[in-house]
């Protein structure tokens, strides 16, 4: 099929079979997958500055359905939602700024490649010793109660330092009923969003590998509204990036569009996957995605060829 | 159990069936009529784009997930 704006030539089949992978991660882990998206529309030949722009459109659509679907599961905290997409609006700007600065002294790509392994294979780390240790102990205590709880209920052998975090009273403190927060700084929530907003500008695509995470570990929201609440704010700053990007000339609509028909049925199967497993699971799953992004980048600085 | 696998797993063969069909016969009405259109406005008119690119992307995904969550209903409500 001939796209016409990115004048490239590409199957829709491959593009809808992409999408819907994409889907099903993102359903289920709340991220973006831009770390596939991206080198997937490369190798048909798109160039990089379409394969960034049209995959953030392809986000905005893909987080509609599946941020939707949660919804429905009762997995999405609008208030929280909100708060942190204006942390990360104002952490991709810095980011970009960033980059520009970078750019200006000459070593842009050493440094971002170093950082984004450093950053990838410390969250995998983290989250390999917690999620396993959080599973090691529930195992010795054995089941609570002889008839199962919804596998909402979560819990986290980091739990202690999210308390104390959550101790922290800087004015204005809110409360965030829907995720069972009773009362946290609003500050610590917009820290939280700008750092994730910062990776997004500085690293690329939706930085949901580090956001999700600290939700769970910093802001102590439970492991599934943290997914459903992680996409709907991906709506917002994705939407922004991407008519960000559309008025540089980035984003090829109908690639995206085409990408989108498969991902929206993913990302529903990835969305009602998440009720069949319990936070510590999802979060031992979660941890193969930040490791596929530090290959890229290892292979990227090996080979000197972009994937 | 395993009769309740094989249900979920039939009736998602059969959601993928159909949903398959609906999206070829989208390609080629929607995409075909809205690609001149769109390639004109990414050439002349690159704000409007930028909006246009984005009310499509959030339509089309409300408009796909109305349709699937239709087709979940429809095809576990006659399996069952």
């Amino acid at each position: 099929m001939f796209f016409p704006i990115s004048q490239s030539h590409i199957s829709p089949i491959y593009l809808a079979v992409i999408g819907f992978f994409i889907g099903v991660m993102g359903g289920f882990f709340g991220v973006g997958g831009s770390f596939i998206a991206g080198p997937a529309l490369r190798a048909v030949g798109l160039d990089w500055n379409f394969a960034v722009g049209t995959d953030l459109a392809h986000i905005v659509g893909k987080s509609v359905v599946a941020a939707k679907r949660h919804r429905a599961l009762g997995n999405v905290d609008l208030r929280l939602g909100f708060i942190m997409a204006i942390g990360t609006m104002g952490g991709a700007e810095v980011g970009a700024q960033l980059i520009q600065m970078l750019k200006r002294a000459g070593n842009v790509n050493l440094v971002v490649s170093v950082v984004s392994i450093v950053i990838y294979v410390s969250i995998s780390s983290f989250m390999i010793w917690e999620a396993w240790r959080t599973l090691r102990v529930a195992k010795k205590r054995g089941p609570r109660s002889k008839v199962p709880g919804p596998a909402k209920q979560d819990e986290s052998s980091f739990s202690h330092r999210t308390r104390a975090i959550q101790g922290f009273r800087l004015w204005p403190m809110i409360s965030l009923p829907t995720s069972g927060v009773k009362a946290i700084s609003l500050w610590v929530i917009i820290l939280v969003s700008f750092i994730g907003g910062l990776f997004s500008g500085f690293l690329g695509g939706g930085a949901g590998y580090i956001r999700m995470p600290m939700m769970v570990y910093v802001l102590g929201i439970p492991t599934h509204l943290a997914v459903g609440t992680d996409l709907f704010e991906i709506i917002i700053s994705a939407s922004y990036g991407t008519f960000s990007h559309a008025i540089k000339g980035n984003v090829d609509i109908l690639i995206a569009l085409v990408m989108h028909t498969g991902a929206a049925i993913g990302a529903q199967i990835g969305a009602i996957s998440t009720q069949y497993f319990a936070g510590p699971k999802i979060r031992l799953a979660f941890v193969p995605l930040p490791l596929i992004g530090a290959a890229i980048v290892i292979y990227t600085m090996w080979t000197g060829h972009k994937i | 159990m395993k009769a309740d696998t094989s249900t979920t797993l039939r009736a998602f063969v059969l959601e993928l069936a159909v949903y398959a069909v609906l999206v070829t016969g989208y390609f080629f009405l929607v995409l075909h009529f809205l690609s001149g259109w769109l390639q004109d406005l990414h050439l002349h008119h690159v704000k409007v784009y930028a909006l246009v690119a984005i009310v499509l992307i959030i339509g089309q995904a409300v408009l796909l997930e109305s349709v699937t969550t239709w087709l979940f209903r429809l095809i576990r409500g006659r399996s069952e």
